[in-house]
């Protein structure tokens, strides 16, 4: 269950905001997650909703995940692909020597709040 | 009523920890503390190859450890009877440690003139490795039944380690493990990684491991 611990992170963020922005009350949470970030949206969203009921900052607030695609490029032929399709062995050239450029990113993004 | 307005932040969750680590690395350094990250799945020796380097190391080194668990001390019992000074984390239900938890850890230590510090992460492959516990460098135990295919699987804890001590090589035969294949999976995700093929319980390769760290100390207090 690190979801948990990522939301007391993202909660932790949230307040430094609300702090710099005297804000008394966030509406929404937005965060992009990469697809091979290893978080589970719906669990990072149910933990947000048990941890937004003990908390006056965020109560009732919701967390919005937009998932971004995982992109890989090989050092062997230079091209990228989807990462979750192929894998680490690239399909143009089928070389294995590869490497993830984007899609492991957990990134808040933006907050609704007065 | 207050109209909601929307903040752009664009920043990364794991940004803070990161900031909050290189506190935690930059303490160690003041104090000439070197901390050591190690990770692994349960069950793949931690405790037992913890207590063969203290035993070995304990007559030339300051010796500490900070034990997290989820929730027991079993393990900080099992290390405390060595001699080292131990302090149990418990990390209340989740399964890693991020850097506050490590400083907290830390401070709790604080009497302690330790030269090495172990961190004994909760026995997971995934979560430990996403979050930086300030630690100067980690380590990670891979042992035989686990098979050879690991670093493929969890990719992300072997890019981070520096170094992947191989337990029960002894029972290599039995499971059929294959060290040079290991050695290349681990290589494919982080090719600075040193492998140190060890036995715990035996002894086999631990002096390679005990070199390792006595130039890791030696280093990190020089610098």
């Amino acid at each position: 269950m690190h979801e948990l611990g990522i939301v007391f992170h993202i909660v932790k963020m949230v307040e430094e905001v609300g702090e710099q922005n005297s804000l008394t009350s966030v509406s929404r949470v937005k965060l992009t997650l990469g697809e091979v970030s290893g978080v589970v949206p719906d669990y990072l969203v149910d933990c947000w909703r048990w941890t937004a009921e003990k908390n006056d900052l965020i109560r009732g607030s919701v967390l919005e995940v937009e998932e971004a695609p995982a992109v890989t490029v090989c050092n062997a032929c230079g091209k990228t692909y989807g990462t979750v399709e192929h894998g680490r062995t690239c399909p143009h050239c089928g070389s294995e020597d590869t490497v993830l450029l984007t899609g492991d990113q957990v990134e808040l993004t933006e907050i609704e709040a007065c | 009523m207050e109209e909601y307005r929307v903040l752009e932040i664009k920043q990364s969750v794991f940004a803070d920890n990161d900031r909050e680590a290189d506190a935690v690395r930059e303490g160690l350094k003041a104090r000439g503390q070197y901390l050591l990250n190690l990770m692994s799945s349960p069950g793949s020796g931690k405790t037992t190859t913890l207590s063969r380097t203290i035993e070995a190391l304990a007559p030339e080194l300051k010796l500490a450890v900070m034990e997290a668990d989820i929730d027991s001390d079993v393990d900080a019992a099992t290390i405390a009877r060595l001699g080292a000074k131990t302090i149990q984390l418990h990390t209340g239900g989740m399964c890693h440690l991020d850097a506050g938890m490590c400083q907290q850890g830390l401070d709790g230590l604080a009497a302690s003139d330790a030269d090495l510090i172990f961190l004994e992460n909760v026995g997971n492959l995934v979560c430990p490795a996403e979050f930086d516990t300030g630690a100067c460098k980690n380590a990670c135990i891979l042992s035989v039944p686990e098979g050879d295919d690991k670093p493929l699987k969890y990719p992300l804890m072997f890019q981070v380690c520096d170094v992947v001590l191989v337990n029960k090589i002894d029972v290599a035969p039995y499971f059929d493990f294959d060290l040079e294949k290991c050695r290349a999976n681990v290589a494919m995700r982080n090719p600075k990684a040193r492998v140190i093929p060890i036995c715990a319980k035996t002894g086999e390769g631990m002096g390679e491991w005990y070199d390792w760290l006595r130039a890791e100390v030696a280093a990190w207090k020089q610098a």
